[in-house]
């Protein structure tokens, strides 16, 4: 399958995650639309790696593996991320009864 | 003696500081005796050195007391320069002023004590800086005493400071002085780029090496400095203003000491006027035209004070006349005569308006000669001096500036004795005003009047006996040859030729005759005209423009002070709208601004996100289209 195929439906999903974050005001979707964003670079990430190991793996064996090792990472600092991300979304309803982020502006004062 | 020279200005200063730190806690008395002591030691001291200098072949001696300015290649050390010239000016200074502290202490008696003591440390303050001034051994001290004298006029014109119109007249002298300082220091700036030095010694000597350009303009501007110390036209009109000033003061400042400064300083710089020939003659036509204005102003003024300041200006003039038909030992002979009978004369007018209780109007005084002898004699005898009847002092000293101004152009001796006329009679006028004729005051006045006490006519008397005798200090060689002291002794100083041109005897004998008798004539016709019935009725025509002054003043108003006034106005509306329309509009404009810019601070986070991404899809299409 052509790489182009990959970058379109990366660029695809990140939109569909910006434009979600930009849009919604539900904490817990404009989250889902991060992990959208970052799952976009993931993917992109895996395929840009294929096709480099596809080029190279001949000559040189552990071409195209750093990117699958970003990859590792991404997941792994994303899913810490989620885990705090939820128990601040949880203190914030506790605290404000609502999980609508238009309703946080004290960040003007 | 001559190395502790010093010592001359530094009691007066001494006094200054006594009198100035403690004013509040001396008694009268005692601030009396420091403030004349100090002045008459120094006197003394003056004799001392006098007693010195007068030996024939006594060369001029330069006390160097420390360095006082010392950059690259110019050297300005704090020295005094003793020679005939500075210690006959130490003589006058120090002599008349002690006479006239002296007369103060009388004459302030009813200012309280510490008015009293600032009164006597201002004085102090100015005897100390006129010493300096004579005593400068180059151009920058003698300019750090002109500076000084300037600022204690300032000061004692003031001194009744809580009268506006005072307070304005002292600030015109200042302000006045201070356009003529300006020249004086473009001058002592040209000293130091043509010869790199200001010493006396040094810028004398090296005068013939400069082309005549750089000397005319350096002695021109010298000169300009002299117009405004010296009440020359264009910058006369202060010193009838200064009058404000007590009595003792106009005689102290502003007739006996500071305004003959001008005359000292180019008397003491002749090697560079006589080097400068259109200087002579602007100096000697600048003279003489304020010698002939101020006397025809002195005709009409009715204010006995305004007269004698009129009578200054005008005989400064006639020095400066002297001075440039090149009759310098002329010149400051009239300083001398003229610090004498001058005096004498203010402080005599000071002793009237003291008997009338503050009353200076001469039209309501009148019959004083009866209850006030003391002050009559002498004034009459200053009067006779000043009017130029042999043989009192100011027949003498006039004559020879008039010879040498006949021997340089008839029409500056033509010019000349008719201001002796006129001096003659406006002085006689004052007189027969004055103390002739019967009383024209209140009953309150009448009653009041009373001889001074002896404080006041001791300095009367022995000013009167020295401006009628003074003269024989530089006898003519018409009556006896060989017989002109003064000549002798200045002419180390001032050069064997600085009497002037030579005339015949014959002439020179003609011309004393017309003077005589031109002044004589004067006298009578003021006697004649004012000692009975004097003429009290406001001028008319003529007499109204010389009652106003020409309206010199009115004149200045209209040219500079007027045009400058809308200058200034026109300035503060732009400092006030354009200035600072600029300034307040940058913060207004920050203000305005930045209120904007506030609301994109919605605390919306989603607000923020936005911008994010749009300066990321910038920065992208930035990236995008440059480069590639």
């Amino acid at each position: 399958m052509p790489i182009n195929n990959y970058i379109f439906l990366a660029v695809a999903l990140f939109c569909i995650g910006v434009a979600g974050v930009l849009t919604r005001r539900n904490a817990i979707i404009i989250f889902m639309c991060i992990e959208l964003m970052l799952n976009a670079v993931n993917l992109l990430l895996v395929a840009f790696s294929k096709m480099h190991h596809l080029a190279l793996g001949k000559t040189v064996p552990t071409a195209g593996i750093d990117g699958q090792l970003f990859v590792f990472f991404i997941m792994v600092v994303a899913a810490a991320e989620v885990s705090v991300g939820l128990a601040v979304i949880v203190m914030m309803y506790r605290n404000t009864h609502s999980i609508d982020v238009n309703f946080l502006n004290r960040l003007k004062h | 003696m001559i190395q502790q020279v010093w010592l001359v200005p530094v009691l007066p200063l001494v006094g200054f500081l006594i009198n100035g730190l403690f004013r509040n806690f001396l008694p009268k008395s005692l601030v009396g005796i420091i403030g004349s002591g100090t002045v008459l030691i120094s006197f003394i001291l003056s004799l001392l050195i006098f007693g010195e200098v007068r030996h024939e072949g006594f060369q001029p001696v330069v006390v160097n007391l420390f360095d006082f300015i010392s950059v690259d290649k110019l050297h300005i050390s704090f020295a005094f320069q003793v020679d005939q010239l500075s210690t006959l000016f130490l003589l006058i200074i120090t002599g008349v002023g002690f006479l006239i502290h002296l007369y103060s202490t009388s004459y302030m008696h009813e200012e309280d004590g510490p008015q009293y003591a600032r009164y006597f440390a201002y004085l102090n303050l100015f005897v100390f800086s006129m010493l300096l001034l004579v005593l400068g051994a180059n151009f920058v001290i003698l300019f750090i005493g002109w500076e000084g004298v300037g600022l204690c006029s300032y000061l004692l014109i003031g001194y009744w400071f809580k009268n506006v119109d005072y307070g304005y007249a002292a600030r015109k002298a200042f302000i006045m002085n201070r356009i003529g300082d300006v020249g004086f220091l473009i001058a002592m700036f040209l000293m130091i780029t043509k010869f790199g030095s200001v010493d006396f010694a040094d810028v004398f000597g090296k005068a013939g090496s400069v082309s005549t350009g750089a000397i005319t303009a350096i002695t021109l501007l010298l000169f300009v400095g002299a117009t405004g110390k010296s009440a020359q036209i264009p910058l006369y009109t202060w010193l009838p203003d200064a009058m404000a000033g007590p009595t003792p003061v106009s005689a102290l400042i502003h007739a006996a000491t500071m305004v003959t400064a001008g005359i000292y300083m180019i008397a003491r710089s002749h090697v560079l006027y006589d080097l400068a020939p259109l200087t002579q003659n602007v100096v000697a036509v600048i003279g003489l035209a304020t010698a002939l204005l101020a006397a025809t102003i002195a005709l009409k003024q009715n204010d006995i004070k305004k007269v004698l300041a009129y009578s200054t200006v005008s005989q400064l003039g006639y020095m400066f006349l002297g001075l440039g038909v090149g009759a310098y030992d002329g010149a400051v002979f009239h300083v001398l005569t003229h610090a004498f009978f001058k005096a004498l004369l203010f402080l005599g007018a000071g002793s009237v308006i003291h008997a009338m209780g503050g009353e200076q109007d001469m039209r309501k005084m009148g019959g004083l000669s009866k209850k006030m002898a003391i002050t009559h004699a002498t004034f009459l005898i200053g009067c006779i001096a000043i009017a130029g009847i042999p043989p009192f002092s100011g027949f003498f000293s006039k004559d020879e500036i008039l010879a040498a101004a006949y021997g340089k152009n008839p029409v500056y001796y033509v010019i000349g004795v008719f201001t002796a006329l006129l001096t003659a009679f406006y002085m006689f006028r004052l007189y027969a005003m004055t103390f002739r004729g019967h009383f024209r005051g209140t009953h309150e006045q009448e009653h009041h009047l009373h001889e001074s006490p002896a404080a006041i006519t001791i300095p009367l008397v022995v000013l009167a006996v020295l401006a009628a005798t003074a003269g024989f200090l530089g006898i003519p060689p018409v009556f006896a040859a060989d017989a002109h002291w003064l000549g002798k002794y200045l002419a180390p100083v001032l050069g064997e030729a600085a009497h002037g041109p030579e005339l015949e005897k014959g002439i020179e004998g003609m011309l004393m005759v017309v003077s005589v008798v031109l002044a004589a004539i004067g006298v009578v016709v003021a006697w004649a005209r004012f000692s009975k019935k004097p003429d009290l009725a406001e001028p008319t025509g003529f007499g109204k423009i010389l009652a106003n002054k020409w309206y010199v003043d009115e004149f200045y108003n209209a040219i500079i002070v007027r045009p400058l006034d809308l200058l200034a106005q026109f300035l503060v509306f732009f400092d006030k709208n354009i200035i600072d329309g600029i300034v307040n509009g940058v913060g207004r404009l920050v203000q305005y601004t930045s209120r904007q810019l506030r609301l994109l601070q919605s605390g919306q986070v989603g607000g923020y996100v936005l911008l994010m991404v749009v300066g990321i899809l910038v920065l992208f299409l930035v990236e995008l289209f440059t480069k590639h």
